[in-house]
């Protein structure tokens, strides 16, 4: 397939002449399909090919992530032989589920191509807000938790509202909101600066460093990675049951046996290492939990479409009877109960409410998770999974260092680089996916 | 005029929209019926589009009355006018360049499945529309932004097509495509007809609109500057309409006919 590549520019998917059909008899297009499309060869030298033209396209899905992983873990671990050890990476799965969840609400604003620099700061709101209900008016933890939540949601929805139906940019409004509410938190603070949660029960213990999914039963792990496992392999096969029934394309079965085995492979391998350690933490299943939850609504919902659809094109998106300003205010909205969540998470990792939570370089962190686990910020391409794949290597770089006593000013330098490396990648791929025709 | 029904499906009377300082259109009457190709005509900027949209809802009237089958109805927003039937094709043709073939062809109106989005029947659906329009493309789960401009348009024409309109307004369907791809388009037009939609296209192209109109209304300026049967009219006579060189005995000859029809 080496000839393809002279073809360049915007054709060049479309272009790319009749290769596909003439090496391999099987690939023979069906009704509508233009022969010139590139239909991927059976078996792994197809991979490969559809693979180096991908990268050629800009393409880079969750590449630059994985690479970037395995050349952090390398680096850390020959640095300090304790980096790869069941309990640091127990530690890096706990510790990445609360800027996780900021990453979430933060994947829906970037695929309306727009930026919330509030979520930092309303998730340190968020937890003295909780210690507040809990301590000084002795409310029922889940009433508070409950409360707390809305209070993101509405701050994010005030946000929202400034910006699409006041016009201001978004990252001004939530600019002023990065500052208006520390300051509110630090207010509710008062003096003492830190509020004690009691964390026997209710939700603080269970987001809790000792609180573990079925107790620490060592079935518990497993029992995630084999539910997550059974239901790709159900899921897949269902649909590629519906798609033959409906005669449109579907996924052969030897793809879908090879993604469920990858699947396998890290998911008991995870279960493994944690099991080894104590347990899989309950903040991490509820992480876990969360983007399979929003992963459906993104991609299965009307909702999910709209929001797309108003990242790739607003005025196609207001064609189409979408609503722009409502999908604006409400992802706001949820942006802002990812925050207040986190914040949560945040809460449970102390049992306090503190003057550090969400503060510091928290917004950075999650913003460069997203964007690393690639989702864009120029809008309408990405995926909640990002969240997670960015926050495994945000998180381990910080564990890293804290691991090799690295001063704070040494780990400001180091994310600032790479949350810039993360949107240079992100740039560069914009440019060459326009040039291949694909944004 | 060709056989046509009584009743005009849609029509415009006197209407008028402003934006800011410009007065783009003014007093525009306007009728389409069943079964009829009405070319709307006019030099650029004459209003072609605004008209276009203040019937899809996208500008809505300053003033005059839009009547649908006889009752005059409110069309404030795009889901107005698709609620009426009313399917728009626009000259930008506003897909999303990050959504699929079959994402943009289904944009606000996914069909469901148990709560989801059905992409299997949504796809299997778009290629059966895609392959009686004998529309190829290298694929229904390609992004937009990987189509060629012809293939966006046939995209945005079988987009229109998926609400079973009652009337279909394309704002210059054919500028941008090849010879082929214009033949398409037009057979199209043709199709659209017999199955007894009311058909809106506006054309730079006297060709075309010789080819497939039924009905010439002519927009100068923001005005009506003539209505005329494709059948007795000349190239030269809408041409005039059109630059407006129009001595007063086309108008003439275009009311007295009016009359008659009214008759
Ligand atoms: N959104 C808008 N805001 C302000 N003015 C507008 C807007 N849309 C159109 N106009 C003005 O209205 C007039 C008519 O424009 P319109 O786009 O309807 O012309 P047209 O007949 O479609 O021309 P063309 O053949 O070039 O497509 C122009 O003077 C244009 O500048
Ligand atoms: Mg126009």
């Amino acid at each position: 397939m080496s000839d393809t590549s002279k073809v360049s520019k915007a054709e060049a998917e479309v272009e790319q002449s009749t290769v596909a059909p003439a090496d391999d008899p099987t690939a023979a297009p069906v009704a509508v399909v233009d022969p010139r499309l590139l239909v991927r060869e059976e078996g792994l030298k197809g991979y490969v090919t559809e693979f180096k033209r991908k990268i050629k396209g800009g393409e880079l899905g969750s590449l630059p992530v994985f690479v970037g992983l395995i050349v952090i873990w390398t680096i850390f671990q020959t640095q300090n032989d304790r980096f790869l050890s069941a309990d640091n990476l127990s530690n890096i799965s706990y510790f990445l589920s609360a800027t996780g969840m900021l990453a979430i609400g933060l994947v829906f604003v970037l695929l309306l191509g727009e930026i919330d620099l509030s979520v930092g700061s309303v998730s340190g709101l968020a937890s003295t807000v909780f210690a507040v209900f809990v301590v000084n008016h002795s409310m029922n933890q889940w009433l508070a938790l409950f409360l707390t939540v809305l209070t993101g949601a509405a701050i994010g929805a005030l946000q929202g509202w400034f910006f699409a139906r006041i016009g201001v940019p978004a990252f001004v409004v939530t600019l002023a909101g990065f500052l208006g509410w520390s300051g509110l938190m630090l207010w509710l603070l008062g003096s003492s600066g830190t509020i004690n949660i009691p964390a026997e029960t209710g939700p603080v213990h269970l987001l809790g460093q000792s609180s573990f999914f079925m107790d620490q039963a060592v079935i518990g792990a497993y029992l995630l990675a084999g539910l997550a496992v059974l239901s790709m392999l159900v899921g897949s096969f269902m649909e590629q049951r519906r798609r033959k029934a409906a005669g449109v394309p579907f996924r052969p079965t030897s793809e879908i046996l090879l993604r469920v085995v990858a699947l396998a492979v890290a998911a008991f391998a995870a279960a493994a290492v944690l099991n080894n350690a104590s347990g899989v933490s309950n903040a991490l299943v509820i992480f876990l939990a969360s983007l399979v939850i929003v992963d459906f609504v993104l991609r299965r919902t009307t909702y999910g479409r709209k929001i797309f659809a108003v990242g790739g094109g607003i005025e196609a998106a207001r064609r189409a009877g979408i609503s722009v300003p409502m999908v604006r205010i409400s992802v706001f909205a949820i942006s802002g109960s990812f925050a207040a969540i986190g914040g949560m998470f945040f809460a449970g990792q102390t049992a306090s409410a503190t003057l550090n939570a969400g503060g510091g370089n928290t917004l950075m962190l999650a913003i460069a998770a997203a964007v690393i686990g690639g989702t864009s910020l120029f809008g309408g391409r990405g995926n909640v999974w990002s969240a997670l794949l960015g926050m495994l290597v945000i998180q381990s770089i910080q564990t890293g260092l804290d691991l090799l006593n690295m001063n704070t000013s040494i780990q400001y330098m180091i994310t600032g680089a790479v949350l810039l490396g993360a949107v240079v990648i992100d740039s560069v791929s914009r440019k060459s996916q326009k040039a291949a025709g694909r944004a | 005029m060709v056989h046509v029904s009584a009743t005009p499906v849609l029509a415009l009377r006197g209407v008028s929209k402003r934006f800011g300082a410009v007065q783009a259109l003014t007093d525009v009457e306007l009728e389409v019926h069943a079964g009829e190709v009405v070319a709307l005509v006019g030099d650029n900027g004459a209003g072609k589009s605004t008209l276009v949209k203040t019937i899809a809802g996208v500008h809505p009237i300053d003033e005059g009355v839009i009547e649908w089958e006889g009752k005059a109805v409110s069309i404030n927003k795009p889901h107005d006018a698709s609620g009426l039937g009313v399917a728009t094709v626009y000259q930008d043709l506003a897909l999303c360049d990050n959504l699929d073939v079959v994402g943009n062809l289904y944009l606000g109106r996914e069909l469901k499945h148990r709560g989801a989005i059905d992409e299997v029947t949504m796809e299997q659906k778009a290629r059966e529309l895609l392959s009686t329009l004998s529309i190829r493309i290298p694929s229904v789960r390609i992004p937009i932004a990987s189509l060629s401009g012809g293939q966006r348009q046939v995209v945005a024409i079988a987009r229109a097509l998926i609400g079973d309109p009652k009337v279909v307004i394309l704002d210059e369907p054919t500028a941008a495509l090849g010879v082929e791809q214009t033949a398409q388009v037009l057979d199209l037009v043709e199709r659209l007809r017999e199955r007894n939609l009311g058909v809106i296209l506006i054309s730079h192209n006297m060709a075309d609109v010789k080819a497939v109109a039924d009905t010439v209304a002519v927009l100068r300026l923001g005005k009506n500057n003539g209505s005329f049967s494709v059948k007795d009219t000349s190239h030269e006579e809408i041409i005039a309409a059109i630059t407006g060189a129009t001595d007063n005995a086309v108008t003439r000859r275009a009311g007295r006919r009016s009359a008659e029809a009214a008759k």
